[in-house]
């Protein structure tokens, strides 16, 4: 590949008129991830070997466990539809030039506000009950992320570090009320908050396991694409992530369109807790900080924070999750083995950015 | 109970023990984390370093019976992590910030990976260094009992001052840092340079790790770190880059993490899950105060963020 590799000459794509046709930087967005993913396989497939294990009976194991069977594949949309959600809490303000990565925590702040809301109404009809879940956890998670936006446009404060704190910040919030004021005396072993009434709770899809959130999920993926990639709003985000100075100078209102972006963002992943909640676990407790937020990151990168890919990546991901309990018990492998994959892949795709523009046959021709 | 008699203060000695005590991971991380953005780069992977380095301390000690081989390969386990860091954010656009998180990702994924045989068997710990015995109150003398790491983490915070003042290469790393093209033109390697700085910042690191799996809590469980890498990078930028400043820092951050459970060692339980928050919530204050957007930070290496 080093062959055709040659010197980057940003004159060659940068001065290729708008009107021109552009598959081949589309084809080098698509070529590269997949190329990347397709290393990480390698390399994790090499340490399954230095472990001992037949690399291609574990793919197949994963494979099988992730999308073989109708119930697996459930089990995989399953996990999908929270990352879908917790991914976007990345990918929206990356657009901005931020590096957000509170989604853990504005899931469960989403999640507890949803579950606080569903107890304060929970005596009246489903869909008011969950309307109202879904409109506290948009709010709980997206003011946990606003404040990150804030502390960032106002006092400079590193919006990575802040977030980040902002995690466990939120986790200790979630452990002080299930453990003390929204505590359910009679959850004894693993103190949760009082459950969500049975019959208020998030439908499941026809006669499947799979839940509402799904479809929670590709609805604001699809919405955050046609948001970023084709509004006005979007045009303005990306033109400050390109260039804040020049935005600025161009008399964009920076800090407002920042702060109402860090809002969607924790706006989505509030969702994803609102969600866990609403329909898997019924009630607030520390299952909530289930890792969907650090996986989230992994799939806003994968995924480049584009909406529509992310839908794509965040089933691939489920699916790999959803395949941890086989490599245990098949393959006697710790189910830590998952996050080795993960961390290979997330390696090798940032390596692979270095590699943009890279390659000539990627190079707009049609200038 | 003995602490019931001596009240209010085993809560102050509590802490106290616990500035020392939980605030060695944080010196000897954040001392790595200096180094790396004096070069210029910063590494939010030391999360992944430290249990790294946690679990090796821990594996070569049950394995070899002497702690001390332990802290050296948790030494080398940080280096060959951040050696792998430092390639990552030394190509051209890769966002050293998104490269952290990676290794945070794959330094974790193979500390419990590999550290899964480990969780059980008792490995030898760290011998402490009793500075109590002339004390009768015992948690005073309990207090006192201090981390051979914790000495090793303090000459090094006045060796590396010393080392970015007043020697040749100290003062290389800064010129990195601080203006990677005025550096090269010096004809300093700027690569190598920084490959340096992050790899023995790392190592530092992951022997921040071999503190907290034998020494204290003395023990390698998967939960053995809560984002004490994290914060170091917070509070370096807290210790304005200065690697004494970063000593003093540490303790103040392993105090606040003491202080809900010595409240709770006298039975005062009320937020106790509220305290465990405090070291976060006061790195958070910290950055809150200490940043501003109408200057750049006194001691801030120039070319820390950019992407050259």
């Amino acid at each position: 590949m080093s062959a055709v590799a040659t010197a980057h000459d940003p004159a060659a794509t940068r001065g290729a008129p708008r009107t021109a046709v552009r598959w081949r930087p589309a084809l080098e967005a698509v070529v590269l991830p997949v190329g990347a993913v397709l290393v990480a396989l390698i390399l994790f497939g090499a340490f399954c070997l230095t472990q001992g294990r037949n690399p291609l009976a574990v793919f197949a194991a994963i494979y099988q466990a992730a999308f073989g069977s109708g119930y697996s594949f459930q089990n995989t949309l399953v996990r999908a539809a929270p990352l879908m959600l917790t991914a976007l809490c990345t990918a929206l303000p990356a657009r901005l030039g931020l590096v957000i990565i509170g989604n853990e925590g504005a899931l469960v702040a989403g999640g507890v506000a949803a579950t606080a809301a569903g107890l304060l109404v929970s005596t009246t009809s489903p869909l008011v009950v969950i309307s109202c879940m879904l409109l506290a956890g948009m709010i709980g998670g997206g003011l946990w992320i606003t404040l990150v936006g804030f502390l960032f446009y106002f006092r400079s404060v590193n919006e990575t570090i802040s977030s980040l704190l902002l995690n466990y910040i939120a986790i200790a919030v979630l452990n002080h009320l299930v453990n003390g004021p929204m505590r359910d005396p009679s959850s004894l072993n693993k103190p949760s908050s009082f459950p969500i009434p049975e019959d208020k709770m998030l439908p499941l899809l026809g006669s499947t396991n799979v839940h509402f959130g799904l479809i929670f999920g590709i609805i604001v993926c699809l919405l955050a694409w046609g948001l970023m990639e084709h509004t006005t709003f979007g045009f303005k985000v990306r033109m400050i992530g390109g260039n804040i100075r020049a935005a600025r100078l161009a008399g964009l209102p920076v800090t407002r369109l920042g702060l109402i972006t860090c809002f969607l963002a924790g706006a989505a992943a509030g969702i994803a807790g609102m969600v866990e909640v609403a329909a898997v676990q019924g009630r607030a407790n520390e299952s909530l900080a289930a890792g969907y937020g650090y996986a989230g990151i992994l799939v806003a990168f994968v995924a480049r924070h584009r909406g529509l890919p992310i839908i794509l990546v965040a089933t691939l991901l489920g699916g790999i999750l959803a395949s941890g309990g086989i490599l245990q018990r098949q393959f006697q492998l710790p189910d830590a083995t998952i996050l080795v994959f993960q961390g290979l892949v997330f390696l090798v795709i940032l390596l692979s950015e270095s590699l943009y523009g890279k390659f000539k046959f990627f190079k707009e021709t049609g200038a | 109970m003995i602490t019931e008699s001596i009240g209010g203060w085993g809560v102050v000695i509590g802490i106290l023990a616990g500035a020392v005590r939980g605030g060695t991971p944080f010196l000897l991380v954040s001392l790595g984390e200096c180094l790396t953005e004096k070069s210029g780069k910063i590494n939010l992977g030391l999360e992944g370093v430290l249990l790294i380095g946690a679990m090796s301390a821990y594996a070569v000690s049950y394995q070899t019976g002497s702690p001390w081989v332990g802290v050296a390969a948790a030494g080398i386990a940080g280096a060959i992590l951040g050696a792998i860091h430092a390639f990552l954010v030394s190509r051209p656009k890769v966002n050293d910030i998104a490269a952290g998180i990676a290794m945070l990702i794959f330094g974790s994924g193979c500390a419990f990976f590999l550290g899964k045989p480990y969780i059980q068997p008792s490995a030898p710990q760290l011998p402490a260094i009793a500075l109590g015995g002339w004390s009768s109150i015992p948690q005073v003398e309990a207090a006192l009992k201090i981390s051979p790491l914790f000495f090793f983490g303090v000459a090094a915070a006045f060796l590396l001052q010393a080392f970015f003042r007043s020697t040749r290469w100290g003062m290389q790393v800064r010129a990195v840092g601080d203006s990677p093209a005025a550096a090269q033109a010096l004809g300093i390697s700027v690569p190598r340079t920084r490959f340096a700085a992050i790899v023995t910042g790392s190592a530092l690191g992951g022997m921040g790790g071999a503190h907290l799996s034998l020494f204290y809590p003395g023990a390698w469980t998967e939960a053995i770190s809560s984002g004490q890498g994290l914060m170091a990078v917070a509070l370096v930028i807290f210790a304005r880059w200065n690697p004494v400043k970063c000593l003093w820092a540490s303790l103040l951050f392993g105090g606040a993490q003491a202080v809900g459970p010595s409240l709770q060692a006298v039975g005062i339980s009320t937020g106790y899950y509220l305290w465990n928050a405090s070291p976060y919530i006061l790195t958070l204050g910290v950055m809150i105060l200490t940043c501003s957007p109408k200057r750049t930070l006194i001691g801030a290496p120039g070319a820390l963020g950019s992407s050259s």
